[in-house]
């Protein structure tokens, strides 16, 4: 046996609730995030992502209120995203239980929060989110381009190049996020995957697209990701975490079984 | 009581929240004196090699020593773990407590760096390790590794096998986090929280 490949549920939350996934009205009150992060945990997710998506000002002090709801019965990596700015914001955030930071357009902003972050609480806790669309150019994953604030912002610069960079710095993960196949569930941008997973040493985090176990298996495979983050698909219970690990695991994958 | 011992190498609310879970009564402290009151110890650590001089500089370390000389038991994870060895390639010019033989080195620059994620222990007759099988899976986040010695109890494979658990009577190691190995690890650290 080695490292095995994770599996990571990701959940979206505004003001204090997990919002992806509304058009599944009938369950959208089980969006509790502390609730929701512990059923998934139970069902043998690897780990946890929890991206405030407002991440407004005003919404700051109910984020650091949810982290800490959440984290309180959680017994596995828990990471936080959305609107870190600054040391303090990260510092608030572990105070509050997230053992990692995942930080986006302020890292593109101001490279060196990765540095700071990650020599105050270390590598491992600083997690380096790319939102990725393909070039119209002879190379579209090559010059694959990073975008911000959720994907609406061009950035100029290429995802290969900012990566490395990220690595460089310090960051201890990669959260590579294909705009392209995000919220398609047709599948994950493997192509891209495995270039940037080339390209670094650390490891890469596949996110968008998720739809079923063989996109899965087929991005912590050809992908070359070591782990794959998916968000609404498991709150719903359209991919229950436990079956769908067993079918990656009978794929070939190696991943975390409950004895 | 149970002291945490804090060096300022990042972030702690999960070890606390862990032992806490386990009915322990566990306090963070950078104080010596505490150190010298408490029934049992916690070294834990994320970070660089380099952090644990702190240890030394605030008179940490003579104080760890001086309980483990009489019998307290001891629990570093990570770089806690790793501090109980001679040292690291991490940081050449720290030392460690050197209750256990031999250097911790970085991973091979061919394989995925840190080795993050769940991995298996293999497990040996342990006392901290009690209840718990081969084939457990645990969480890892690390770039060095421990060699594999006789006090090794539990060891897992990232291209070359490393010491995932060490203990030689009161003093015991994790390279992984308990804290955050789901049952496995609060079963773990319950263990510890329970020895006489």
């Amino acid at each position: 046996m080695s490292l095995t490949k994770r599996i990571i549920a990701c959940l979206d939350v505004n003001a204090g609730r997990v919002v992806k996934g509304v058009q599944f009205v009938d369950i959208v009150d089980a969006g509790d995030p502390a609730e929701l992060a512990r059923r998934h945990a139970e069902a043998g997710t690897d780990e946890i992502v929890l991206l405030d998506i407002t991440a407004t000002h005003e919404g700051r002090g109910t984020l650091i209120d949810t982290v800490e709801r959440t984290a309180r019965q959680l017994y596995i990596p828990f990471t936080v995203g959305g609107g870190i700015r600054a040391i303090e914001d990260a510092a608030a955030i572990f105070d509050a239980g997230a053992d990692k930071v995942s930080i986006n357009s302020a890292a593109i902003a101001r490279p060196e929060l990765i540095d700071e972050i990650g020599s105050r609480f270390g590598a491992q806790a600083v997690i380096v989110a790319v939102d990725a669309r393909r070039a119209k150019t002879d190379d579209p994953v090559g010059d694959a381009e990073v975008f911000v604030s959720g994907g609406r912002k061009p950035t100029g610069r290429k995802v290969i190049d900012w990566a490395k960079e990220a690595e460089s710095r310090g960051a201890g993960e990669i959260l590579l996020t294909s705009m392209d196949a995000d919220g398609t569930r047709a599948g994950f941008d493997c192509e891209l995957t495995a270039r940037v997973s080339e390209a670094v040493q650390i490891p890469v985090i596949a996110s968008g697209g998720a739809g079923t176990a063989d996109h899965f298996a087929n991005v912590l495979t050809q992908g070359k990701a070591d782990a794959a983050l998916a968000a609404s698909i498991f709150h719903f219970g359209i991919a229950d975490v436990r079956e769908l690990k067993e079918e990656i695991a009978r794929r070939g994958v190696p991943v975390r079984l409950p004895c | 009581m149970i002291a945490v011992i804090d060096y300022k190498a990042g972030n702690l609310t999960s070890v606390m929240k862990a032992l806490h879970a386990v009915g322990a009564h566990a306090v963070l402290t950078s104080d010596p004196q505490q150190v010298m009151r408490a029934e049992k110890l916690v070294l834990p650590g994320v970070g660089h090699f380099s952090a644990t001089a702190f240890l030394k500089e605030h008179g940490l370390k003579n104080a760890i020593e001086e309980r483990i000389r009489t019998g307290v038991p001891f629990l570093g994870i990570c770089v806690g773990l790793q501090w109980l060895f001679e040292g690291s390639t991490e940081s050449p010019a720290t030392p460690g407590l050197k209750v256990f033989a031999g250097l911790c080195e970085r991973f091979s620059d061919k394989l995925k760096v840190p080795h993050v994620g769940w991995n298996s222990i293999q497990v040996r007759e342990s006392r901290l390790l009690q209840g718990i099988s081969s084939g457990a899976f645990v969480y890892f986040t690390h770039s060095y590794r421990a060699p594999v010695i006789n006090s090794t109890v539990a060891v897992t494979e990232y291209d070359l096998p490393f010491t995932a658990a060490a203990e030689r009577d009161n003093v015991m190691g994790v390279q992984f986090h308990p804290e955050k190995s789901g049952p496995v690890g609060l079963r773990i650290l319950e263990n510890f929280v329970r020895l006489a």
